[in-house]
């Protein structure tokens, strides 16, 4: 069992939390991820780690209620356990030798990239940041990107709050005006990364992408996460868990992400309703 | 005692009806009564030289613990098999007894061998079922053992190394303990409850068991060292499934066997309600002709497919699958297409919608008929395709059970571990790697294979590792008390 040290809300969809697991604090650096289980016969769901504490023996997890699983997470309390929690997996951030980064994150995604904007900041990198959201209600971590950012935009796509507009705007104003960045880093929803990449390519900047398909083990057993990449002309199969979970923007085939991370959108949305309600039933 | 039994057929293994059981996780094989175990015992004819324990893995006294069954000693005949497994309810399931120690008994010559494995069972399930007798944990010897994994080889490492008195970890990534006996067996052959009674014995001898650990992530080999662990056997199993490099194994609804099963097993899909997801029903092809390609059939089936295909490349002679599964499969309406291999997966992708919800999920396979040329090296004759002979099936899930290859972990985190260009561990008679007091046996040395096999391994690295830790410890003794030793 898994103490959860502290719990915050971040928005109306996101839940900051942090779990006791000092093995796991002990070894986790930027870009690697947990799985976790609420309880007994739950499900095991991939979380990308936001940070860790190594004297409380702490990790720190972000993440949006989208089905049944996040929905009851959210409901646990400070004090209370989760039955579960494993890692860190997947390969760290690649961030060696980078002097100048622009970190474009979008939605929750911005939970990951704001450990990798921290770390290169320390690190001594000129950080710019380009964070997204639907609208001002959903922006999260804004004092942190704040902090660690040389440079920081921040798109809605409403308008509510920064700019109005995606997240590639502000890339590709700065990609035409000169700017040489060693690499870009980009964590956020598929389609979003999918266009950071086509936005950079005329310029030839690298592009580093965070894949979040979906998994069951997270140890290179189940073949769920496969992807496929483009690596000169051939299509070669890879595994997040185990390659990944960062990959060259460039090779990545994201509409075959995309589709496969459709595989159980009905089931998602029936086990949310169905947690939602059974939740609703106890309020009553 | 009653006289020899000199019946040329063995007894008949009640099992659930074909029909009821298609449609259910409970077990298909129901097991020896006391009096069917007695009398199939009577058959033994205790021959001295004993062949059929050179066709075990684990060398279990068979004609022994038979001649105990023969007596009505069923606590005497587990007693004698636990002296050599540590995991008797679960062999008596899941090993393929026809080609090891049964494919050895005299019996076999004229009529049908002694059902040793149905007998293990029997004496196993009633132990757990009738016997008061609690393993004891022996005295502590001082000695730290790291064991990394919690399958059949690591719990075999264990479970010996413990009964020596060894204070033994076994670090498991899972969440739950049993590697493959739980995320691959399904319920139907072997019930969860039988691999948690297994793993309960081992915590009564003293084994400690980690679950959510990752060794080469959480901890290295080498920090389980610096953690005061004298010797390490790594038991990581079979890891990244293989695919066959055709179009269409990205669509949604094509998995690979470990993740099917893993779903269904471990995740407990099958249930109603499930919260881990899986398809069901529609039709299913299963990829493959061994006894994961049958369990993953069977269990598709369960989960309430119209119609399962094997799609195997190579006739029934070559099908590696246990004779025993591949009955109970064909009994419960499972298809074969033999001679027969996939080229294509299609997916359904309306040309009018992109918002189709059925885009990118399978609705077909194409195939290609084969025939068996010239044998290749092993001697199996090769299959290869029959020009102009392709046809679909339709169908909605795919299950690839093609294989696996190790999991490099572990590998990339130990530095001077050996593997072989598949990427097994490389290890001596003994289990021992390329690393000095690291040793490992399973599918993480093999590849998939079979779960005896992988126990046998445990049994062999356990006794290796006690003889190192005893030489070493006695080395270290001289070294203290400046004295000599004679260590054997």
């Amino acid at each position: 069992m898994y103490k959860i040290t502290e719990k915050k809300i971040l928005n109306d969809f996101v839940v900051q939390m942090l779990i006791e697991a000092p093995l796991v604090a002990n070894k986790a650096k930027p870009g690697q991820f947990i799985i976790l289980r609420v309880d007994d016969n739950g499900e095991r769901i991939p979380l990308t780690v936001a940070g860790v504490n190594k004297e409380n023996g702490t990790v720190k997890i972000i993440f949006q209620i989208v089905g049944g699983t996040t929905e009851k997470l959210a409901h646990k309390e400070q004090g209370e356990y989760i039955a579960d929690f494993v890692g860190p997996l997947g390969v760290p951030t690649h961030l060696d030798g980078i002097k100048k980064v622009c970190i474009v994150g979008g939605g929750v995604g911005c939970a990951i990239a704001m450990p990798i904007a921290e770390k290169l900041h320390e690190m001594g990198a000129d950080v710019t940041s380009i964070i997204g959201f639907r609208s001002k209600d959903l922006l999260i971590l804004e004092d942190e990107f704040r902090e660690y950012s040389d440079t920081l935009r921040i798109m809605t796509d409403d308008g509510s709050y920064g700019e109005k507009g995606n997240v590639t705007l502000p890339l590709k104003e700065m990609l035409e005006n000169g700017e040489k960045f060693d690499m870009i880093i980009t964590i956020g929803p598929l389609v979003m990364m999918k266009f950071v990449v086509l936005t950079a390519k005329p310029f030839e900047v690298p592009v580093t992408v965070s894949m979040n398909p979906i998994m069951i083990d997270g140890t290179g057993m189940c073949g769920g996460c496969r992807l496929t990449l483009n690596i000169e002309g051939k299509k070669v199969t890879k595994f997040a868990c185990v390659d990944g979970p960062d990959f060259n923007g460039y090779e990545v085939d994201f509409d075959e992400a995309m589709s496969r991370g459709r595989m159980y959108s009905s089931f998602e949305r029936h086990a949310h309703e169905d947690t939602c309600n059974l939740f609703k039933k106890e309020v009553e | 005692m009653a006289t020899a039994n000199m019946s040329p057929t063995r007894n008949q293994m009640p099992t659930q009806d074909a029909k009821v059981r298609a449609h259910n996780f409970d077990e298909v094989a129901l097991g020896y009564s006391e009096e069917t175990a007695i009398n199939e015992a009577m058959r033994c004819l205790n021959c001295k030289n004993m062949p059929c324990v050179d066709g075990c893995p684990v060398k279990i006294h068979i004609p022994e613990f038979i001649s105990a069954i023969k007596e009505g000693e069923f606590e005497k005949a587990y007693q004698i098999i636990s002296k050599s497994s540590s995991l008797p309810a679960v062999c008596g399931r899941v090993c393929p007894q026809e080609t090891q120690c049964e494919s050895k008994c005299v019996r076999g010559i004229k009529g049908e061998s002694v059902g040793i494995g149905r007998l293990e069972r029997f004496v196993a399930d009633w132990h757990n079922t009738f016997s008061k007798e609690e393993p004891v944990k022996p005295e502590s010897n001082g000695h730290k053992v790291a064991i990394v994994g919690s399958g059949p080889s690591g719990l075999t490492c264990a479970g010996d190394l413990a009964k020596k008195g060894y204070d033994v970890t076994v670090y498991e990534a899972l969440h739950t303990a049993g590697g493959v006996l739980v995320y691959g067996i399904p319920e139907f052959r072997l019930p969860k409850s039988i691999v948690a009674k297994e793993v309960e014995t081992l915590n009564k001898l003293g084994v400690k068991i980690e679950t959510n650990v990752v060794i080469g992530k959480t901890l290295t080999v080498d920090e389980l060292f610096e953690n005061g662990f004298e010797a390490v056997f790594i038991g990581s199993g079979a890891g990244l499934p293989n695919f066959m490099g055709i179009p269409g194994e990205s669509l949604n609804g094509v998995y690979s066997a470990n993740e099917f099963l893993t779903r269904s097993n471990l995740m407990k899909s099958y249930l109603e309600n499930p919260e881990t997801p899986i398809m069901k029903g529609g039709n299913v092809a299963v990829v493959g002709g061994g006894n994961v390609a049958m369990d993953a059939a069977r269990t598709a089936l369960r989960l309430g497919a119209d119609k399962v295909y094997i799609v195997y490349r190579r006739s029934m002679d070559e099908l590696p699958a246990r004779r025993e599964e591949v009955e109970h499969a064909q009994e419960e309406g499972i298809e074969f297409n033999l001679l027969c291999n996939p080229t294509e997966i299609i997916g359904y992708n309306n040309p009018d919608n992109p918002k189709d919800p059925l885009n990118g999920f399978v609705k077909g396979m194409r195939c290609i008929k084969m025939e068996l040329g010239e044998p290749d090296a092993n001697g199996r004759r090769r299959p290869v395709p029959v020009p102009g002979s392709e046809f679909e099936i339709d169908v909605d899930t795919v299950i690839m059970s093609i294989g696996t290859s190790p999991n490099p972990l572990i590998k990339v985190t130990t530095e001077g571990l050996e593997v072989n260009s598949r990427g097994g561990i490389i290890v001596n008679e003994d289990g021992l790697t390329s690393r000095n007091a690291v040793y490992a046996g399973g599918d993480a040395v093999t590849g998939a294979a079979t779960v005896i096999s992988a126990m046998g391994a445990g049994k062999t690295a356990a006794n290796a590792i006690n003889e190192y830790l005893k030489e070493k410890n006695a080395e270290n003794l001289d070294n203290i008390v400046g004295m000599s030793y004679n260590i054997k």
